[in-house]
């Protein structure tokens, strides 16, 4: 189970940027000044890419810390966790 | 602690939280009639400002005010912030209400609304950790899913409540009445600031959580929350992990049971206002108890599997059910020979031709079956244009509309699977000196953020895709695979009895 945690981590770690390049790509082809439906509207691109960039980087710390082992043993007390 | 005590710790929480969401879903579900007393259609900064409204408050500053209030909550104490929260949300609700239309003081109007929208997501952000540790932290170790659950139920009776309040203020009067500056729409935001100056009395009455104030008169209390929940790698990787783990895929399951369906059964399948109403107040009617039973049950079987399986039927589900609420009010799968073509205005057995000059004419009738309901008609011709049908106002007949219900209720059990025992999970997943501010940012983002796009990424896939009217579906199935998946694999299925530390 902790060779499957370790390397599906380099997915998580993949998909990240993956997310950030696909949202780029999606605002470039959709944005519309003369578009009315809310993917042709570059403010909300810019919301959404703005939010979704420290979420995809989380993304990629969590693939990075499955990578490294660090979910193979989870906390048993808040101890482990304060220290 | 006694049985009467925990009663009101839990309703004093529940009641508040509840009306926190009645409040946050008014303006979206009044967001049309908002959107022309306000926000304009011609003037370019309203437009913008109505932009800004409707996806900032729900994006950004969320999970910002999951950041200030969690911070408060951990410092000075859960009672307090949360108080906090419910004045803001219930002042800032009350004063939309008040707040003359573009018409009456030109741009000060959407600039205002902004401003209070805003305040609403900031109040969101940092209400529901408040409440749910407050209760989690009054009760006993193998309560903690049940007791909890309670706070679960206040988003789905705040929809409720939300819908029915406006289809009975809606249902009283024209819409004319309703939609003008001062007109009806406004009631339900009236209406708030009596459920809030009574929840705030319940309130005010509680005493702060035992474990808090055991921290705290101990000097144990977190100095700086913020820096100890995401700088320290031992807590921070716990973050992500009920971030990507468990609460992103209950965001989306949570948002297409509830807000994705209402919408599709009212813009895709085209039914009436009422019915697409009532077919959402029956099933949360019928599926509310749920989100207690499967508290309980995660007291007894750990929460894990039940988070799961609700992700895992989405997952399975979803397409065949929403393809069948297309199929059934698909009226070319009608049966010609049951239907009956009436007036709009008279209700004879006839249709009704306008003709405009010798370029335009406008057919309009209803159909009626005798067991399959009934529609509008419109067919449009136009010269050198192809003629046009439009169907709207689909009535579902008995049986339709009862089944309906109960697929729409399946829709809202698995909401109810997530989201019942994700307060108790959140809880047991951080210490108690910056568990508010530890669960409260994961929960925002994955129901503010996660959730909130499920529209957006629905539209931007059936425009680009366009052959599938199901392919919007894919962005909740693909964000609930992948947690899921992620779900499964890293966490456990431990209950954490002792949640003092």
């Amino acid at each position: 189970m902790s060779a499957i945690k370790k390397y599906l981590g380099i997915i998580w770690l993949l998909i990240g940027p993956a997310v950030i390049f696909f949202l780029i790509y999606g605002a470039v082809l959709n944005i519309d000044p003369a578009g009315k439906k809310d993917i042709n509207n570059p403010i909300i691109w810019i919301i959404i890419i703005t939010i979704f960039t420290p979420i995809a980087i989380g993304l990629m710390i969590f693939g990075w810390y499955a990578f490294k082992g660090e979910y193979d043993h989870l906390p048993e007390s808040s101890k482990e966790i304060i220290d | 602690m006694k049985p009467t005590s925990i009663r009101s710790v839990i309703a004093a929480s529940s009641v508040g939280t509840m009306i926190e969401w009645y409040d946050f879903y008014i303006f979206g579900m009044l967001a049309k009639t908002i959107s022309t007393e306000f926000f304009p259609e011609g003037d370019p900064t309203a437009a913008l400002l109505s932009t800004l409204a409707i996806f900032a408050a729900g994006f950004i500053v969320r999970p910002f005010g999951a950041l200030v209030f969690g911070r408060l909550g951990d410092l000075i104490g859960r009672k307090y912030t949360f108080l906090l929260t419910l004045i803001l949300m219930g002042g800032s609700t009350f004063l939309i209400g008040l707040v003359p239309g573009y018409k009456s003081i030109g741009l000060a109007a959407p600039i205002l609304v902004l401003l209070l929208r805003l305040l609403q997501g900031l109040a969101l952000g940092g209400e529901y950790g408040g409440a749910a540790t407050y209760v989690a932290e009054h009760a006993p170790a193998g309560k903690r899913g049940f007791y909890t659950s309670w706070i679960q139920t206040t988003a789905t009776i705040g929809l409720f409540v939300a819908l029915g309040v406006i289809m009975l203020v809606k249902l009283n009067m024209s819409d004319a009445d309703f939609s003008s500056e001062w007109g009806g729409w406004r009631y339900p935001f009236w209406v708030s600031i009596l459920l809030v100056i009574i929840s705030i009395y319940i309130r005010l009455k509680m005493k702060e959580s035992p474990m808090f104030s055991k921290l705290k008169s101990e000097g144990k209390t977190s100095v700086n929350p913020l820096k100890e929940s995401f700088s320290h790698k031992a807590n921070f990787k716990m973050v992500l992990l009920a971030l990507f783990g468990a609460v992103m895929g209950q965001g989306v399951i949570w948002y297409t049971g509830q807000f994705y369906a209402q919408n599709f059964l009212e813009t895709k399948c085209n039914i009436e206002f009422e019915q697409s109403r009532t077919i959402m107040l029956w099933a949360i009617v019928f599926a509310t108890p749920f989100f207690v039973f499967w508290g309980w049950l995660s007291d007894k079987i750990g929460r894990k599997w039940i988070m799961m399986a609700g992700m895992l039927l989405g997952i399975l589900t979803y397409r065949p059910i929403f393809n069948t609420f297309l199929e059934t009010t698909n009226v070319k799968n009608r049966v010609a020979a049951d239907e009956w073509r009436y007036m709009a205005q008279s209700d004879t057995l006839a249709e009704e031709t306008k003709v405009y000059g010798d370029s335009l004419s406008i057919k309009s009738y209803i159909v009626k079956t005798s067991t399959r309901g009934s529609y509008h008609v419109t067919l449009t011709e136009k010269k050198g244009q192809a003629a046009k049908t439009e169907y709207k106002n689909i009535k579902l007949g008995t049986f339709d509309y009862w089944y309906f219900i109960g697929l729409v209720f399946i829709l809202i059990l698995y909401v109810t699977m997530v989201y019942g025992p994700i307060a108790a999970f959140l809880v047991e997943m951080f210490p108690t000196k910056i568990r508010y501010t530890s669960m409260s940012l994961p929960y925002h983002i994955g129901n503010g953020v996660f959730g909130g796009l499920v529209p957006f990424i629905g539209l931007l896939l059936t425009t680009t895709f366009t052959k599938d009217p199901l392919v919007g579906l894919w962005y909740p199935i693909g964000i609930a695979a992948l947690c899921f998946l992620i779900g499964t694999i890293y966490l456990r299925n431990k209950i954490d009895k002792k949640v003092t530390d």
